[in-house]
């Protein structure tokens, strides 16, 4: 909950400038939109996290189901932006199906590992391959590398998990390696995007100098929130940089609490994961808590130049209606798993989780 | 089926079973758990890095508009390629405080070259940019550089430059210091310069505005005068070859110059000319009326109008014909004119004149001429000597041109790409233009023009002298002086206007401040200037327009200076 009103400051500090930027929107344009897309997402949490067990799965299955169907609509249907079709239009909203198809999928290839095991007859690693080709697939059609990334990275945890032999993990590593690597050559924005990274004299590396400078702006204490100055001048600052934002507003003291904060949130939510007693649980509660840490470091990889640049929305953070509401799926999935991980407490997981997010 | 159970079987046996798997997973969840520590550590030891270890290397000032400043502003220049605007590159000092070591010795080693005063305490300030001099000369750039004190820095510039200074000021205009227009052509055409590319051509010729700018200052000096203004328009074309508004301003500090230096009169301010206009009410008795030079008009009395009395400023009181009303530009004379042409034609030929409308004219801020309204009977009287209607002089030339161009109008332009309606319309027939040319030499050789004339070159005009509405009425001591001329009346090219605003009179002038005395002399001197830059031949053959007329004027009545007046 606090990370949501986090998350309305920065977009509302951070988004003026991008609506500014735009030209005929209104300054608060985002704000307002952002604003819109936290009562859902808010109640999404709450909603799912009153699932039973079973009810999950099919819910997953059905949101797969139409996540998939959106993603195949946008490739015929979307509106082209910066280069991909990721987006269609309903209701007066531009809706990103395949934020939705991530959760989605990690519960799903979770259940049909979880089937195996309970029942060896059960052909669910192949399930959760093929399913898993579908949607890497779908992603690379998009193309939407920076997701696709993300669902094998998750995936091959989960693999992990399930108790595949090392020398295979090491097999499958390699073929990822491979595929990045064919990845930086075929493809000509991902090569430039490591070159810069590699050598920033090599291209244009604007966005991610003007994040940097925006950090060392920023200092140890912040220049106040809403005070930042060159954030104004870094592209997508309202969902892609918003890590920038906060970097520059809050200095080092808070965003680097807020760093802490969401690492121990996140620890604590896979030591929950831990006590799991069925594989099912573990495998998706996991995968799901998995999937946002990744997205997260990525997002302040990104802006920190630690890593290359991929533009990743911070969970919870960024404007961006589809990753708010398919992060606030992805929480109440978590809690309704993590429910009666422990039994001397009926509840406890529940308020405790519901403390660590005030931070 | 078969297959596939086989495969399945076979993938099965990679994983351990239910039990183990438990146990193997939860060994594995943690090994996750301590990566994904190991990555918000990662994230964490960066972000102090870079906010704590790094202070960024060039001070942050919002660099929003450089895009717009980079690209850089059009010339101006005039019609024969003299340049009037330019922009360059200049550089700018500023300095980061926190890398300078001695700041007493920084202040007093930059006094030294810059001419700026109490340098410490911009130097001595918090923060990490303060601007020490924009704009710098070459050699105090070098100067600087050459003391090599770390922390100081320049950062390259544009700023707008404009060679001719004063002389074009009010016609070129100036910019604001992000390079956008703000008067005159820079604003005008600004979307055009700043897109950059080729030079802007006006219509301008600078020898002209010199020669305009010369006499007008001059005789503003002589009359003691508050302001004056003026303007040449080449008749059949209507380019606006000159257009001088004085006081004038230096272009490069317009922000320093007071209001009424920046204010421009020829297009912007609106005046009652006084009995110029009966240039154009005479001109249209003779094409409503059909009336010949020998009409006669009772000059005897003041004329009565409701409440209002129209007098003469010099009565002569008699009977006068119509060349003698133009000449001796009797008020009584033109009212009478005024009321046997009636309201609605009146205001009918001022609109075809241009004179109830703003123009139509590539010049920024020209208003609406102040107009009787409504419109009644008495001021159809006024109107026909240049009363209760007040327009720019730009409205003066056009239509002092249109006469002169035969009756038809044209659309003055500053700039050579104005665009504007090619189509110009006839306002007044051929015969009629050609007698009004024939009233205009009459008076420069027989009236109130005489000192505008330039032999060999047959300059025609009228002059006006109107008095300024004060408190409660007209105020006969502040006139509004002016001329305007046309020449060579037998083809007609230039027409030339010359107004002088509260001359007083002087010693040489007898004590006159009229149209005739003040602002003649200058026409005079322009077109007599003119000719020799333009290098206009003198026409000794050219034919005498006013031959005959002499019967019309009463012989023993010669003009004296003090009846050149109106």
């Amino acid at each position: 909950m606090g990370l949501c009103i986090l998350g309305v400051v920065m977009v509302a500090t951070a988004s003026p400038s991008v609506a500014d930027r735009t030209g005929d929107l209104h300054s608060y344009h985002f704000l307002f939109r952002h604003l819109l897309f936290i009562g859902p997402a808010v109640g999404a949490i709450v909603v799912i996290s009153f699932f039973q067990i079973k009810w999950l799965v099919k819910l997953c299955a059905f949101m797969f189901l139409c996540a998939s169907i959106g993603v195949v609509v946008s490739l015929f249907f979307g509106m082209e932006i910066k280069g991909a079709t990721r987006w269609i239009r309903l209701f007066g909203f531009s809706i990103q199906p395949s934020e939705f198809l991530k959760p989605a999928f990690i519960v799903l290839s979770a259940w049909l590992l979880g089937q195996q095991k309970i029942n060896e007859n059960f052909p669910g690693i192949i399930l959760a391959l093929g399913l898993f080709v579908t949607s890497a697939g779908l992603l690379i059609l998009q193309p939407d590398f920076g997701m696709c990334f993300l669902l094998t990275i998750v995936f091959g945890m989960q693999i992990f998990l399930v108790g595949c032999p090392l020398r295979y993990i090491v097999i499958l590593v390699g073929v990822f390696l491979v595929g990045i690597l064919l990845a930086y050559f075929s493809l000509s924005h991902v090569q430039s995007r490591v070159d810069r990274f590699i050598n920033p004299e090599s291209g244009d590396s604007y966005q991610i100098d003007k994040s940097k400078e925006a950090f060392m702006n920023g200092g140890f204490i912040g220049a106040g929130p809403g005070q930042g100055t060159v954030k104004n001048q870094v592209p997508d600052i309202h969902s892609d940089f918003i890590f920038t934002a906060m970097g520059e507003e809050l200095g080092f003291l808070l965003s680097g609490l807020f760093v802490c904060g969401l690492a121990s949130l996140f620890y604590r939510l896979l030591s929950h994961f831990t006590r799991a007693e069925s594989l099912f649980v573990m495998l998706a509660g996991s995968g799901l808590v998995f999937m946002l840490v990744v997205q997260s470091f990525i997002h302040m990889g990104s802006t920190l130049q630690l890593i290359p640049a991929k533009g990743m929305t911070l969970p919870l953070i960024s404007y961006g209606g589809s990753s708010l509401l398919a992060v606030g799926i992805s929480f109440g999935l978590i809690l309704a798993l993590s429910r009666g991980l422990n039994e001397d407490r009926p509840r406890g997981t529940w308020r405790h989780l519901t403390k660590k997010e005030n931070i | 089926m078969s297959l596939l159970n086989r495969w399945n079987k076979n993938i099965a046996t990679l994983i351990s079973t239910r039990g183990e798997a438990l146990y193997v997973g939860r060994t594995r969840l943690r090994i996750v758990q301590s990566i994904c520590l190991l990555l918000f550590a990662l994230v964490l030891i960066r972000l102090g890095d870079l906010t704590l270890m790094q202070t960024p290397n060039e001070p942050n000032i919002d660099r929003k508009h450089a895009s717009v400043q980079s690209m850089e502003r059009a010339d101006i220049v005039d019609r024969n390629g003299v340049l009037l605007a330019t922009t360059l590159q200049v550089s700018s000092l500023y300095a980061d405080p926190t890398l300078i070591e001695n700041k007493a010795f920084v202040a007093n080693q930059l006094e030294a070259i810059l001419d700026v005063d109490n340098l410490i305490s911009k130097i001595d300030r918090k923060g990490r940019f303060v601007w020490i001099k924009r704009g710098l000369t070459p050699s105090e750039h070098f100067k600087v550089n050459a003391l090599g004190i770390p922390g100081l820095a320049f950062r390259t510039e544009t700023r707008r430059f404009y060679p001719q200074g004063n002389l074009s000021s009010h016609v070129v205009g100036y910019t604001s210091v992000d390079s956008r227009g703000l008067a005159g052509m820079e604003l005008e055409y600004d979307d055009r310069l700043a897109q950059g590319g080729e030079a802007l051509s006006l219509n301008m010729d600078v020898r002209v505005q010199h020669a305009l700018v010369k006499s007008l200052r001059l005789q503003m000096d002589n009359f003691n005068a508050l302001a004056a203004m003026g303007g040449v328009v080449d008749i059949q074309t209507g380019e606006v070859v000159a257009a001088v508004s004085l006081p004038d301003f230096d272009p490069h500090h317009a922000g320093k110059a007071d209001k009424s230096a920046l204010r421009n009169r020829f297009a912007q301010g609106v005046y009652e000319m006084g009995s110029t206009f009966k240039l154009f009410s005479t001109a249209n008795y003779i094409e409503k009326t059909g009336k010949s030079f020998s009409k006669t008009f009772d000059a005897r009395e003041p004329l009565k109008e409701g409440r209002f009395t129209i007098n003469d400023y010099h009565a002569e009181k008699r009977i006068l014909t119509l060349p003698e009303v133009f000449i001796h530009s009797s008020n009584i004379g033109s009212a009478l004119m005024g009321r046997a042409i009636g309201s609605e034609n009146m205001q009918k030929f001022y609109t075809d004149l241009g004179f109830m409308d703003k123009m139509d004219v590539d010049f920024p801020g020209n208003p609406k001429p102040l107009t009787p309204s409504p419109w009644r009977d008495v001021n159809t009287l006024t109107a026909s000597y240049g009363h209760g209607i007040a327009v720019t002089p730009l409205h003066v030339l056009q239509a002092a041109a249109t006469i002169a161009n035969n009756g038809v109008r044209p659309t003055l332009s500053f700039a050579k790409d104005a665009q504007h309606d090619p189509i110009q319309s006839r306002v007044l027939s051929a015969s009629t233009a050609y007698k009004m040319r024939q009233l205009l030499r009459l008076n420069v050789t027989d009236g109130s023009g005489k000192q505008a004339d330039v032999p060999g070159y047959m300059v025609g005009g009228k002059t006006g002298t109107s008095e300024k509405a004060g408190k409660g009425g007209y105020d006969k001591d502040r006139l509004l002086s002016s001329f305007l001329g046309v020449f060579p009346v037998d083809n007609p090219r230039y027409a030339v206007l010359a107004v002088l605003d509260e001359p007083k009179g002087n010693k040489k002038s007898h004590g006159y401040a009229t149209g005739g005395w003040t602002a003649a002399p200058v026409v005079g001197d322009v077109i007599s200037d003119m000719t020799r830059v333009l290098g206009m031949m003198p026409n000794p053959k050219a034919p005498n327009l006013t031959a005959g007329l002499s019967r019309y004027l009463k012989k023993e009545n010669t003009i004296t200076p003090a009846s050149y007046q109106r």
